[in-house]
């Protein structure tokens, strides 16, 4: 086969690999055309038929992202009658759309109203019969709104396809077409695992997040509670995006200043109950270890992770790490150790935290994570929740001058900061792990093996003459063929780290929508996301969590020993089977 | 026709493990779907879930093959299935407001089944009957040059010529 082959776009050749199609030849050679239903990291689906090209020979136009190209092929993509076609089409599904941008969440961010606009559609030439269906909010997280949906199927795809949860699919024929579960189950009562990657992918506004800033705005305005903020490692890595700022820039100080001007009373870092965690899931991890308990230890601070391993794995509970993760850890200890210290009655705090996710909304309202009859945390809100309150409130968050956390729950290490990123729990865990472990300082602090896009990165980590196997799956669908792998070999790891979405939580259901010229999941941009953690990680000081200051202070002065009675009470959890049961096709039943 | 469901449910995981192994087990689906109706006289929420779990198939998909295919009954059927021809001819004659008023009368809407458990409306295409448009076939028997007026006689008529159990 030759290494490169000649086509024909618009009269002029241009030399390509073989064995592509149309769409990804054309995109190679600076073209991007016209697309919807197209996504590079799902199948092929074909169903919007607005990248619909001519070619030399063929009787009608083809659609681009599934044609195959061929030596000599001749493809024209800008006719007359092309533009027609496709502006005819897009027009189409417009009409049967609610055509409310103005007050839409996706307005400005809207791939149908960017396509729209593109194709030129200046006038309405069709008027029929639209869509109306309830809207379902009986989930925490996730909204589904089958009005806006324009049928391209990328959220049906990435549910089954990437996160292998297959909660969606088409249901019905024709005009009467819905994507929803089975059974046209409420949102709430499915397996959905709340991780948000439909809204991701999602063009439209058909999924958005549960939104929750007003009951944040209405918390704020109140003279009578204490409002606290948390915010999570990979907000800052991706909040300015929202802004127009590009992307990997880190914005810790800029959100804690905007935060503090939002209202809140004090503004804790999320990083410091990472490293909470990470002491804690490393001393569970050496104890599981030495007193020969269930391995390999599984972890469990990804809320999207958690539901998903309840309702298809709930054979390896036992793997799970009982540790809360650390928004949970952080909530537990703004009702306790931190109300004491301020002599407030918890009962008057509200708490609120920033996240990347959309599956923390549900955790939140776990009733197994309640402290003393509470939530920890009593709102959620995403990345792009706050970046609107910031917006909302006049707040000018790029040119804003930055400030520090605050104490006693705001300083954290370098290890606290990579929990946002594929591998960093990992990583962090090792760090400590290895020096509680072996009683020695780890010579290179950075665990290569398991950073990276890589969907299963697997490795091992000599700590003294133990040799201890590791391995890190990150979206769900990975996470599954990971755990397949453990059900029929259970001895070959001892550690292992899951986090729902691809790339990590930098890549969460609740990050900001990718701007122009950039797809959903795009490695790069979950790359830089990351990139922006593990400098900061560079930069810090102190780089493993059990050497932070201020861990060793709440030990000393509130928790005592890790794993101890204290830390039982207040950071650890348990889970259960959960219904209805999840089905992975092809692989075992669980 | 009278097996208890017990036994409805064993025939059908028989015949689930029938075919779940050959090559492309999961495009059985379909025929499985059919072998449950067949059995049940409809395709229920517990029969899905109980094909999703002996043939591994998501749920979700199930739900699109089933409400995808007009053939499937997503709820039990009564002792009489009305089909409604709505191709062009009969439409042309009038079938629309033979519809609504048999939908009047029995007070209910497409793929339902009337309260006392009698009649399931349905619309159909073509009959292959369009010389006696508009025609309505109730169970296997045609019914032609219906109106709205003797719409509701024939129903009548029907179910008392042709008493099931």
């Amino acid at each position: 086969m030759p290494e490169k082959i000649k086509i024909t776009i618009n009269d002029r050749e241009y030399e390509v690999r073989p064995n592509q199609t149309i769409m990804q030849a054309a995109d190679s050679v600076g073209f991007r055309l016209p697309r919807l239903c197209y996504h590079p990291k799902l199948s092929i689906e074909g169903a919007c038929r607005v990248c619909i090209v001519e070619v030399e020979g063929m009787r009608n136009f083809v659609a681009s992202c599934a044609y195959p190209i061929y030596d000599g092929m001749k493809i024209k993509t800008n006719t007359d009658e092309l533009r027609r076609a496709r502006r005819d089409i897009v027009e189409l599904i417009l009409d049967n759309h609610p055509m409310d941008c103005h007050t839409c969440e996706r307005d400005g961010n809207c791939e149908l109203q960017r396509l729209a606009y593109a194709m030129g559609i200046k006038t309405r030439h069709f008027e029929g019969e639209k869509k109306n269906y309830p809207i379902d909010v009986s989930s925490t997280s996730v909204v589904r709104n089958p009005n806006k949906c324009i049928l391209c199927g990328r959220c049906v795809r990435i549910c089954s396809e990437v996160q292998s949860v297959h909660n969606l699919g088409f249901s019905h024929r024709g005009f009467k077409t819905v994507v929803m579960p089975a059974y046209n189950e409420a949102f709430a009562d499915t397996v959905c695992s709340n991780c948000g990657q439909c809204i991701n992918v999602c063009p439209t506004a058909a999924f958005v997040e549960k939104n929750y800033t007003q009951d944040v705005f209405q918390a704020l305005s109140r003279k009578d509670v204490v409002k606290i903020a948390q915010v999570a490692p990979s907000v800052r890595a991706a909040i300015g995006e929202d802004f127009g700022l590009p992307a990997g820039k880190n914005l810790e100080k800029e959100t804690a200043a905007a935060l503090r001007k939002l209202g809140f009373d004090y503004v804790f870092d999320t990083q410091f109950s990472a490293d909470l965690t990470i002491v804690e899931e490393a001393n569970e991890l050496l104890h599981r270890i030495k007193t020969g308990g269930k391995l390999p230890m599984i972890t469990s601070c990804s809320a999207a992770w958690m539901k998903y391993m309840e309702q298809f794995f709930p054979d390896l509970i036992d793997n799970i790490s009982t540790c809360k993760s650390p928004m949970s850890m952080m909530g537990a200890m703004i009702k306790t150790y931190f109300a004491d210290k301020i002599k407030a009655d918890p009962k008057n705090i509200v708490s609120v935290a920033v996240m990347c996710c959309t599956a923390k909304k549900y955790e939140a309202a776990r009733p197994e994570l309640m402290v003393n009859g509470m939530r920890g945390v009593d709102h959620m809100i995403t990345t792009r929740e706050a970046s609107w309150m910031i917006k909302s409130a006049g707040i000018d968050l790029v040119n804003i001058k930055g400030e520090e956390f605050d104490e006693p729950l705001g300083m954290s290490s370098g290890a606290g900061t990579i929990f946002g990123a594929t591998g960093g729990v990992m990583e962090a865990a090792i760090r400590t792990a290895y020096e509680l472990y072996t009683g020695k300082e780890m010579p290179d602090l950075d665990v290569k093996a398991v950073r990276g896009l890589k969907g299963i990165k697997e490795g091992a980590v000599m700590m003294g003459d133990k040799e201890i196997r590791v391995a890190v799956a990150h979206g769900l669908g990975n996470a599954a063929e990971l755990l397949q792998e453990v059900r029929k070999n259970p001895d070959k790891y001892h550690f292992i780290e899951v986090m729902g979405c691809p790339g990590g939580c930098v890549g969460g259901g609740g990050q900001p929508y990718v701007g122009l010229n950039c797809v959903p999941l795009d490695e790069n941009l979950l790359r830089k996301r990351a990139e922006a953690l593990y400098n900061a990680d560079r930069n810090r000081k102190i780089r493993k969590s059990h050497e932070n200051p201020d861990i060793k202070r709440i030990y000393k002065e509130f928790l005592g020993e890790p794993l101890g009675k204290k830390s039982h009470e207040l950071l650890h959890t348990h889970y259960k089977q959960h219904y209805p049961q999840g089905i992975i096709p092809g692989g075992g039943k669980c | 026709m009278n097996k208890d469901n017990g036994t409805k449910i064993k025939e059908l995981k028989e015949y689930i493990s029938s075919v779940k192994d050959k090559k492309h087990g999961d495009s059985y689906l379909i025929a499985v779907l059919h072998k449950a109706q067949d059995l049940f006289g409809y395709v229920s929420r517990e029969v899905m879930d109980e094909i999703s779990l002996e043939m591994n198939i998501p749920t979700a998909h199930i739900w699109g093959v089933a409400t995808f295919y007009h053939y499937f009954s997503l709820s039990p059927k009564g002792k009489h299935t009305v089909s409604v021809c709505m191709g062009t001819a009969c439409y042309v004659k009038g079938a629309d407001k033979v519809l609504q008023a048999i939908k009047d009368h029995l007070k209910i809407g497409i793929g339902e089944t009337s309260k006392d458990g009698v009649f399931t409306l349905q619309e159909a295409r073509c009959l292959g009957a369009c010389g006696l448009a508009p025609v309505v076939m109730i169970d296997d028997k045609i019914y032609g040059n219906v109106t709205e007026k003797n719409a509701v006689t024939i129903l009548k008529e029907h179910s008392k010529q042709n008493p099931k159990s």
